[in-house]
């Protein structure tokens, strides 16, 4: 009986922990994978408080969607795919008309899904993360990969290399190396790379580190004799900091290292100190301050307690959650204008999505002006936007140090087409005619 | 000359290394070397006391306090929560199931892992939080000989000296103390030691709050290299294959099982890992052990278990 004891406990430990609230008809329910323990945490916690917070205010200060008052549960995924997928099927059909989109912050639990939500008609949000090739719509009608892939990521941290070198002709002959997390997420930019590599003329050599990344010494070892002109760095967590750390440890510059942007956010730079002045990161468009928004934030939640934040409020990550969280309930919006002004299926708001088309003056509206450019998803195009730009921490704080750069869809394009088409073969997908959807 | 000068800096980063994950490794051998639990917890202890280290650490210097003063208040308070935590897990875990096998004991301490990997990021946070006890830059020695010298990290020599330290410490505790020799005692047959006048319980809670010393020391020096997070817990997984390489009764095979981990899998992860892919240095500490376990199942250090049948 006490072993029988011990095993449920140990069972309800590592069960994924869901709360559950009392739903009415006329709410919307959204669903939010969440990681606010293990050690990608420190990552996940603001995210999923911007998400959460934006939710909120709409609660607080419009009453809901049109109305209609979204209701939202949290699922720790501790960024596991086996549990993230636990939190999908335990969530899929909540509501009084289901999950109306996921958003999983992870590519692991991101490709995991990708094969369930055409079955189960519900979107994947996944914004600045995810299959690249996703940005199809044809093949991939369920995934919307908003506002930049990893590929637009590789291309525009090499058009920066270009730029600060004097040209794209200077990159001839140059050594990039990649330091990336071993995972899916951490592949993702490899293709990309290697045909900037090919068209550019530059040595690219890709190095990983294992999950969670506390090791590197061998790696940055082997940089400090390969003297690459720069590290590209595609982190996640401990792993971002602990990059720093050992590149400052064998000198190598922090200047010459570029991160994607889920490895530029202040918990990614904090930890190192000192040693992380001059590092250098792209921009999911965004950084870190205070916008209009916020001030509603701060009149409509923070102020009435309400806020999931904390030091957190305003920083990179908080701000992507909120970013997420309007682009989600923005689609929701969108599918209202069709289908009327209530709860809405998961493949009512695949529609929204696709028709979603936000413009700078709606975006003004909604107090996001300065932090993201217009958006306009369609049925070929599941991604938005191609455009980033480049932040560097001068010891306290991220500063903004280039405009945008817009991703070279000359490489780009055909990548996404030769993948999207290969997946579309491996799975049996036939290809949705974007001329005939309406 | 490059080449050898390369292999050096991998051989003696790798060394260091080794140590650090000694550090890690001593908790556990302590543990099972007085009570034949295996304490999966041991990593999960390491991220509490860094974190009731560093967290009123940061309170008192916020307060004010000066930093030599704020030190030695933070590591009173995290020896006193390890402490605490050892005398909670004697009484309400151990205690209870006293007897048991130690599969039961082993399946145990995986509870009291989530547990205190939970109650800690309750009670402290979930975020990272920066400790610098120790210099994080390096030394490049023989720059004379080598094209930008050997690069030897400060922080892992001054794990590596605080490891030489710990270990001559427990070695005269076991061996010149009272407690020490009833903790042998215990270790070599409870029966006996219950025999002659020795508690169970007295001696379990010193050896976990002795685990949790050592988990205290280790969070120094992982928490300066890494920031004090949860990440540290993985760190059981890299003691692991210390403790099946050395033994899990050794304190001196804890040190040589780091060592060997450590050179092992630096050199594997520079020589053979751009070969296949890279990324191999965690799986491959565990090659290391299995060959080890195929010679020598008891381990380099460990005792031999020969049963009479």
């Amino acid at each position: 009986m006490r072993k029988l004891t011990l095993a449920l406990a140990a069972l309800a430990l590592a069960a994924p922990a869901v709360t559950e609230p009392a739903l009415a008809q006329n709410e919307q329910f959204i669903p939010a994978l969440v990681y606010r323990t293990g050690p990608y945490a420190p990552n996940g916690i603001p995210f999923a408080n911007g998400v959460a917070d934006y939710w909120t205010l709409l609660n607080e200060r419009d009453g809901g969607i049109n109305g209609v008052k979204i209701v939202f549960e949290e699922c720790e995924t501790g960024y596991a795919t086996d549990k993230g997928v636990e939190c999908y099927e335990r969530l899929k059909g909540k509501g009084p008309t289901g999950a109306a989109y996921f958003s999983p912050l992870s590519t692991g639990i991101t490709f995991a899904l990708t094969d369930k939500v055409p079955g189960d008609k519900i979107p994947l949000l996944t914004m600045g993360y995810g299959r690249s090739e996703s940005r199809n719509g044809a093949v991939f009608p369920w995934n919307f990969i908003a506002v930049g892939s990893y590929w637009t990521a590789a291309d525009v941290a090499i058009q920066h290399i270009a730029k600060e070198l004097g040209g794209f002709d200077k990159l001839k002959g140059k050594k990039i190396s990649l330091v990336y997390h071993d995972s899916p997420y951490g592949k993702e930019p490899i293709a990309a790379l290697e045909a900037r590599a090919k068209l550019n003329g530059f040595d690219f050599k890709a190095i990983p580190v294992t999950h969670p990344g506390v090791e590197q010494k061998s790696q940055w070892l082997a940089i400090r004799q390969d003297r690459p002109d720069y590290v590209l760095l595609w982190g996640w967590g401990v792993m971002n900091s602990t990059s720093i750390k050992e590149a400052a440890a064998v000198g190598f510059p922090r200047e010459k290292v570029i991160g994607v942007w889920w490895s530029g956010a202040e918990p990614d730079v904090t930890p190192a100190g000192e040693q992380s002045a001059g590092y250098k990161a792209l921009m999911l468009q965004h950084g870190p301050g205070k916008f209009a928004v916020h001030a509603d934030l701060e009149k409509n939640v923070v102020s009435k307690g309400k806020a999931a934040a904390k030091e957190d409020f305003a920083q990179v990550l908080y701000n992507r959650g909120l970013i997420n969280s309007m682009i989600g309930t923005e689609a929701i919006r969108t599918a209202m204008k069709k289908y009327g002004n209530k709860p809405m299926t998961g493949e009512q708001v695949r529609w929204g999505f696709e028709n979603l088309n936000l413009t700078a003056a709606r975006i003004k509206e909604l107090g996001f002006e300065g932090m993201l450019q217009p958006l306009r998803f369609s049925c070929e195009d599941h991604q938005g936007a191609d455009v980033a730009r480049m932040q560097q921490w001068d010891g306290k704080a991220w500063k903004t140090i280039s405009d945008y750069y817009k991703a070279d869809d000359s490489i780009l394009a055909p990548l996404v087409k030769e993948n999207a088409a290969k997946y579309a073969t491996e799975k049996k997908i036939t290809a949705r005619d974007c001329s005939k959807e309406s | 000359m490059i080449a050898f000068g390369q292999f050096l800096e991998v051989l003696v980063s790798g060394l260091l290394a080794g140590v650090l994950y000694s550090l890690v490794a001593l908790g556990f051998v302590l543990i099972f070397k007085a009570s034949g639990v295996f304490n999966f917890a041991q990593g999960a202890m390491v991220l509490l006391a860094g974190l009731a280290l560093v967290r009123s650490l940061d309170f008192m210097v916020a307060k004010g306090l000066p930093f030599w003063a704020a030190i030695v208040i933070a590591l009173l308070f995290a020896a006193v929560v390890m402490a605490i935590t050892a005398w909670m897990v004697e009484r309400f875990v151990l205690g209870p199931l006293i007897n048991q096998d130690g599969l039961t004991l082993f399946m145990s301490t995986i509870g009291v892992t989530f547990m205190i990997e939970g109650g800690a990021q309750m009670l402290f946070g979930s975020d990272v939080y920066p400790l610098r006890l120790f210099p994080s830059d390096a030394w490049f020695l023989f720059e004379g000989s080598f094209p930008g010298g050997i690069l030897v990290s400060k922080i892992d020599v001054w794990g590596g000296l605080i490891a030489a330290v710990l270990v001559v410490g427990l070695a005269l505790f076991f061996q010149k103390t009272k407690t020490g020799r009833a903790l042998r005692a215990v270790a070599d047959d409870h029966a006996a030691a219950q025999s002659v006048g020795i508690s169970l319980n007295w001696i379990w809670f010193i050896v976990w709050l002795v685990a949790g010393l050592v988990a205290l020391v280790a969070a120094t020096v992982w928490g300066t290299k890494l920031g004090v997070q949860f990440s540290i817990t993985f760190l059981a997984l890299k003691a692991l294959p210390v403790l099946i390489i050395g033994g899990f009764t050794s304190v001196p095979g804890a040190i040589v099982g780091g060592l060997i981990v450590g050179a092992g899998e630096k050199l594997a992860e520079a020589y053979l890992g751009p070969f296949i892919g890279g990324g191999i240095e965690y799986w491959f500490a565990y090659v290391l052990a299995l060959v080890v376990l195929m010679a020598r199942p008891q381990g380099l250090f460990g005792e031999r278990i020969i049963e009479r049948i």
